[in-house]
């Protein structure tokens, strides 16, 4: 029998990944919800932030807040270039098309930090503390990026609630054309998504490299997952990706614990199909 | 105020419009009408820059607005309520007003205009926290020309505003476009309800598969020739 404080250890781990991937699914189900494209290489811009962060301040000795700062800068400014490089002139171009793009980017990114960087695992040695809670042994670096993860999504949803331009891109999201009659041109506000899509990726790099290390194919590991976090709580749906996060990240967690990590994998893969067998639409999606 | 010349337009290879010229004066109500499929919605929607047209030219108040897209329309003017009032169904009432008043310049007088609206339809200040999807259709078709008036418009374009309505909400309704029309809005509706619309515009015209066949002041047109070619388009 598992002692009861592994699980507990288990279960609040679990919670801690979920802050992070919850920043991935809602940034990933941002850009879709509103320009309808699901961007392939989204984890793939993470692990780019991540060699920042790693080269800024393993290499040239910056503290990790700015690295991160500047991690953030350059996911947005990543977004706003995939956009324009890659989706805008592909816009109205059937969907399979969108898809090879952006996984077009996917291989073309893999393959650039291969080259650049080698296949190397690279992690920033930052020392942080693990602290102990009633028999817990937790991960100072982790209760810092959930508590980062959730104050980011804290000034999201103020942004998409309380701004013109975060309301507009909800109501982009519902009518397109509609928006344009109300004085919004649609190419900035695709814009505006695409930088805010790429600003979450940014912050999601800077607070999983003091998790994990980086490598060329990161993006394999987080990518899959995401995905399947973003199509559980309904594709394009923000509330259902965020309880969708804590549902797979809790499933991992404690199916590592209870069997091994592989394990941990395959039952919240095993656990996703039958989801999606259930609910076609996703825990929160519409049904069809 | 408004002025299209000879305007040809289309969806891919099908034209839905052939050689329309048609004027609306400032302080003018003005109807198109015209059985199903006659191009109504179409020309609308060229006017108001969601589709480009093929050839002639389309002015308010003196400025070429053709093939210009819809955002920048918008911002000279002209406030189209489109077919199937196109609300946002998540958002609530009030961001729905909100996204109406997203120009610059109609940002500046939000709180204002706001109250403007909610003077004409009090049922959406009532509802303002709700769900637009929740709505009734005769509250979301209020919210659709609501939310165009936020943005202040010059002219206001109605597209089909009694579609899907009730009879009694038809009545209602129409009464309250008489009450924008009061407030000074220069007004282009296009309409299937023949009747109702005669009794609340100044002129019309009644469109054809695509081409303006009869054009005349709305009492003079109130006769049953018009009214029957109107429906059936014999």
């Amino acid at each position: 029998m598992i002692d009861p404080i592994f699980l507990a250890e288990a279960a609040v781990n679990g919670l801690l990944l979920g802050g992070v991937l919850a920043l991935l699914a809602l940034g990933l189900n941002l850009i879709f919800g509103v320009i309808d494209i699901v961007w392939i290489a989204y984890v793939d811009l993470v692990m780019i932030c991540m060699y920042a962060v790693y080269f800024l301040v393993q290499v040239y000795g910056w503290p990790i807040w700015l690295g991160g700062l500047i991690s953030v800068g350059l996911g947005a400014l990543l977004g706003v270039g995939v956009h324009l490089l890659i989706i805008s002139p592909i816009l109205g171009s059937a969907p399979i098309n969108q898809l090879l793009a952006t996984g077009g980017l996917l291989f073309f990114l893999q393959s650039f930090a291969t080259f650049l960087w080698t296949t190397d695992h690279r992690s920033v040695r930052v020392t942080l503390p693990t602290i102990e809670i009633g028999g817990m042994f937790l991960s100072f670096a982790r209760l810092i990026a959930f508590a980062v993860a959730l104050l980011v999504m804290l000034g999201l949803y103020l942004f998409l609630r309380h701004t013109y331009v975060g309301t507009a891109i909800r109501a982009v999201s519902q009518d397109r054309g509609a928006m344009a009659l109300m004085g919004a041109n649609p190419r900035v506000v695709y814009l505006v998504t695409s930088a805010v899509g790429g600003a979450l990726a940014g912050v999601a790099a800077a607070l999983l490299i003091l998790q994990y290390s980086v490598h060329p194919f990161f993006g394999a590991a987080f990518g899959p997952l995401t995905f399947m976090i973003c199509v559980l709580g309904g594709l394009g749906n923000m509330v259902g990706a965020f309880i969708a996060s804590f549902i797979m990240s809790e499933v991992i967690s404690i199916g590592g614990v209870v069997w091994s990590t592989e394990m941990g994998y395959v039952i919240a893969f095993v656990f996703f199909v039958v989801m999606i067998f259930a609910r076609p639409g996703g825990i929160l999606g519409k049904r069809a | 105020m408004l002025a299209l010349r000879n305007i040809t337009a289309g969806y891919g290879a099908f034209t839905a419009l052939w050689d329309v010229s048609l004027d609306v004066a400032t302080g003018e109500a003005v109807a198109v009408v015209g059985p199903n499929g006659a191009g109504k919605t179409t020309l609308l929607r060229v006017i108001s820059g969601m589709i480009a047209p093929r050839a002639g030219s389309l002015s308010f108040e003196g400025i070429q607005l053709t093939g210009r897209p819809a955002y920048e329309v918008v911002a000279r003017g002209i406030a189209h309520v489109p077919e199937g009032r196109r609300i946002f169904p998540m958002l609530t009432v009030a961001d729905n007003l909100k996204m109406g008043a997203y120009l610059k310049t109609a940002r500046r007088a939000y709180a204002e205009n706001l109250e403007r609206v909610f003077g004409l339809f009090p049922v959406l200040s009532e509802r303002r926290r709700q769900r637009a999807g929740s709505l009734s259709g005769g509250e979301q078709q209020m919210l659709a020309v609501g939310r165009a008036l936020m943005s202040r418009p010059k002219l206001v374009l109605l597209d089909e505003p009694s579609m899907g309505l009730a009879p009694v909400m038809v009545l209602r309704l129409f009464d309250l476009i008489r009450r924008v029309r009061e407030e000074g809005y220069t007004i282009l509706v296009v309409e299937q309800n023949v009747r109702q619309v005669l009794k609340l515009v100044d002129r019309a015209y009644l469109l054809e598969a695509g081409h303006l066949k009869m054009e005349g002041r709305a009492d003079a047109l109130a006769e049953q020739d018009f009214v029957r070619k109107a429906y059936v388009g014999l």
